[in-house]
């Protein structure tokens, strides 16, 4: 990774500061704009690195290579699988940033479905439909450098993610569960002690365990922690009178797509 | 010049929300073809929403806009509790036009700050901005983190937050917790107000149509969660009754739908239409900044849009600080208890960029049906082409690069959000359409 020394602001011209384009593929554009964000250390950001493509702010777009492509969204229609192998050509460091790029986000929850009747039932005339049968994420089409998980990402990653790349060193993500978040608060765990189903321990960490602050369980937008016993918690959901169709639905909604949710959401119809 | 011939083309339109483009011709001095076009990828939210339960929705729904999830989970909540026949009790209606506030707040000051101002001064983006006015460029941030913090406190995290069911909220804050934003939203009253003044000093390009607009109204508040759908040529709608009134069309170069009421042609929605037809219901301060700012009723010019904005920063920090100070915690349960029941409910509010219509049908257990979702941005597509037109037409003579910034200018009038335009529908092609017709 270029460029080290950023910490004045004019001490390294603009020619000589790492490049940096965001990118975005199907999605709610909450993950960009969690960028946007950092209203902290925008101005940080904006002096450290050269914001060289990023639509949803600038209509100046410089040319490749990037030294950093932040990636939103996953890939949905045969012409954004090619413009992903673009912009993987085009980038020294790609990352995939949130639910849809990391795991093809909500919308693949289409790829469950039996796509021509699922189609037929939407569209007046299915057989000329420009989509992929499945929404899928990036690692399926480039190689990615570092993924982000959530829906929305957290802020705190990003930075952490930005910061370690300008210094040349490996970002820490914590891949273990929400709960080990959720203890580090001091919070009640609302699963043993209010019996509400959580998917706190099957999530990865990232968000700050907001949702048992609510009072509620979590509804896994961070996606499979490392090494996850979906099947074991599955269980415990069942003692607590939970229906397996409503287990099954837990699974599927932001990270569907993603293993080993993809295949609780399926044992549904078992 | 009459007789010119030009092609104004934009394939992808930067400082907007999502993926769309702009394409003009004009042969002999004639408009041949005006589109905004839309090719986002439509992610079938109405499609996959069937089969999932009502308390799944408002999370569901939040992830067709990361801008303004708020205004979808408001929406949706409204629209269920009207098929479950839920009644929410007054702090909770309470934190929900705070929530609404705090999503007003942080998308008008990123549209005002980092989406459009920068064509008003000529430049790339909003960095330029921090660069030539820095002390502009600081408030306007800490105007959006004010907006952001308010979401965040009541929902967890600014994009798409956590706190927000059927029937209220899941854990409903103390006074103490919304305390600390009572100074942030003081200062920011100044700040919207500084904001304001500073883009009513811009230059406006002399323009206007006839407009129909069209927004919720409401009694004794300026519309954001309730009231009735009205326009400036007399509509009166209640929520449940917009699907017999408007319509929604395909049309070839667009993957949303273009909205329009029935018989007539497009209409405008969003800040200005809330404006024209609600501004005796802004607060004083509100009111007078506007006067101040130069705006007059009926104000008809989309690029004026802009000082509306900030008017309606100024009004959400206004009202969120008097909710603030006001605000009682409810005494007991928090959430009413819900028995599922078959049934359809309706309902709509205002999102920053507009009017968000969202239909739900259930069956008896509690699960969706059947939805439907109409967003602002694919209500105002016609507006957008229709001022395209109008704008090349009236500006014929200007070179191509200063008239097709102007173009792109024009369509960030209406912040249009293109996600949630297309979160859904029928992405046909030209020649599909073609064939569609046959």
């Amino acid at each position: 990774m270029p460029g080290t020394n950023t910490e004045s602001d004019e001490a390294m011209p603009s020619s000589t500061k790492p490049k940096l384009a965001v990118w975005k593929f199907a999605s709610c554009d909450g993950c960009q704009l969690t960028l946007l964000n950092c209203e902290d250390e925008l101005l940080e950001i904006s002096r450290t690195l050269r914001i060289s493509a990023f639509l949803e702010a600038s209509r100046d777009v410089d040319d490749p290579p990037y030294d950093i492509s932040l990636v939103e969204g996953s890939i949905t229609t045969p012409e954004d699988a090619e413009r992903i192998l673009k912009v993987r050509k085009q980038s020294r460091c790609l990352v995939a940033i949130g639910a849809c790029a990391t795991a093809g986000g909500i919308q693949a929850l289409r790829n469950f479905a039996d796509v021509r009747g699922f189609a037929a039932a939407v569209y007046p005339n299915p057989g000329l439909l420009h989509v992929l049968e499945h929404s899928t994420p990036l690692s399926d089409h480039v190689t990615v450098d570092y993924s982000l998980g959530g829906c929305p990402i957290s802020k705190p990653q990003l930075l952490e993610l930005i910061g370690a790349l300008l210094r040349g060193r490996r970002p820490h993500i914590p891949q273990y569960s929400v709960c080990v978040e959720c203890k580090r608060a001091g919070q009640v765990c609302v699963l043993v002690a209010r019996g509400i189903p959580c998917l706190g321990p099957v999530t990865r960490a990232g968000c700050g365990a907001i949702c048992p602050r609510f009072g509620r369980g979590c509804y896994g937008c961070f996606g499979p922690k490392e090494t996850p016993n979906a099947g074991s918690l599955r269980h415990i959901w069942e003692q607590l009178g939970i229906t397996p169709e409503e287990a099954g639905r837990a699974f599927r909604s932001f990270n569907a797509w993603a293993e080993p949710f993809r295949r609780e959401g399926e044992t549904r119809e078992d | 010049m009459k007789t010119r011939t030009l092609t104004i083309r934009v394939d992808a339109l930067a400082r907007v929300e999502g993926e769309g483009g702009i394409t003009l011709r004009m042969k002999n001095g004639k408009i041949v073809d005006q589109q905004f076009r839309i090719f986002e990828p439509p992610r079938f939210f109405e499609a996959f929403l069937r089969g999932r339960s009502y308390t799944e929705v408002p999370d569901i729904t939040a992830r067709i806009c990361g801008i303004c999830p708020v205004a979808y989970q408001m929406s949706s909540v409204l629209a269920l509790e009207s098929a479950l026949g839920i009644e929410v009790s007054e702090p909770v209606r309470t934190l929900r036009r705070l929530i609404y506030c705090g999503e007003w707040i942080e998308s008008h000051s990123l549209h005002v700050l980092f989406l459009h101002a920068p064509d008003f001064l000529g430049v790339a983006d909003a960095f330029a901005i921090a660069r030539q006015e820095p002390e502009v460029f600081r408030k306007g941030l800490e105007l959006k983190k004010t907006g952001n913090e308010i979401v965040s406190l009541l929902g967890g995290r600014e994009v798409h937050p956590v706190n927000v069911r059927v029937g209220g909220f899941f854990r409903m804050p103390s006074r103490q917790e919304l305390a600390p934003l009572g100074e942030k939203l003081k200062r920011a009253r100044d700040h919207a107000m500084d904001l304001a003044g500073w883009v009513s000093g811009f230059s406006f390009p002399d323009f206007s149509r006839g407009y129909e607009f069209v927004s919720l109204s409401h009694p004794t508040e300026y519309p954001m969660g309730e009231g009735n759908v009205a326009s400036s040529l007399g509509l009166n709608l209640t929520a449940h009754q917009v699907e017999e009134v408007f319509v929604e069309e395909q049309a070839p170069h667009s993957n949303a739908l273009h909205a329009r009421i029935q018989g007539r042609e497009g209409y405008l929605a969003g800040p200005l239409a809330r404006f024209n037809l609600n501004f005796d219901r802004l607060s004083p301060l509100a009111r007078e900044a506007a006067g101040a700012a130069g705006l007059r009723l009926p104000c008809t010019n989309p690029f004026q849009s802009i000082i509306v904005r900030a008017v309606e920063i100024l009004e959400a920090c206004e009202e969120a600080l008097s909710m603030v100070e006001c605000y009682e915690p409810p005494v007991g349960s928090e959430v009413p208890a819900v028995r599922p029941r078959a049934g359809r409910g309706s309902a709509c509010t205002e999102a920053p960029r507009g009017l968000l219509y969202h239909r739900y049908d259930l069956d008896a257990s509690g699960l969706v049906t059947a939805s439907r979702i109409m967003p602002p941005t694919s209500q105002n597509q016609k507006s957008i082409e229709a001022d395209l037109r109008h704008l090349v037409e009236s500006n014929a003579s200007m070179d191509v690069e200063r008239l097709t910034w102007l173009c792109e200018q024009a369509v960030r009038n209406y912040d249009p959000c293109i996600s949630c335009a297309t979160h859904t529908v029928r992405p046909v092609s030209a020649k599909a359409k073609a064939k569609l017709e046959t």
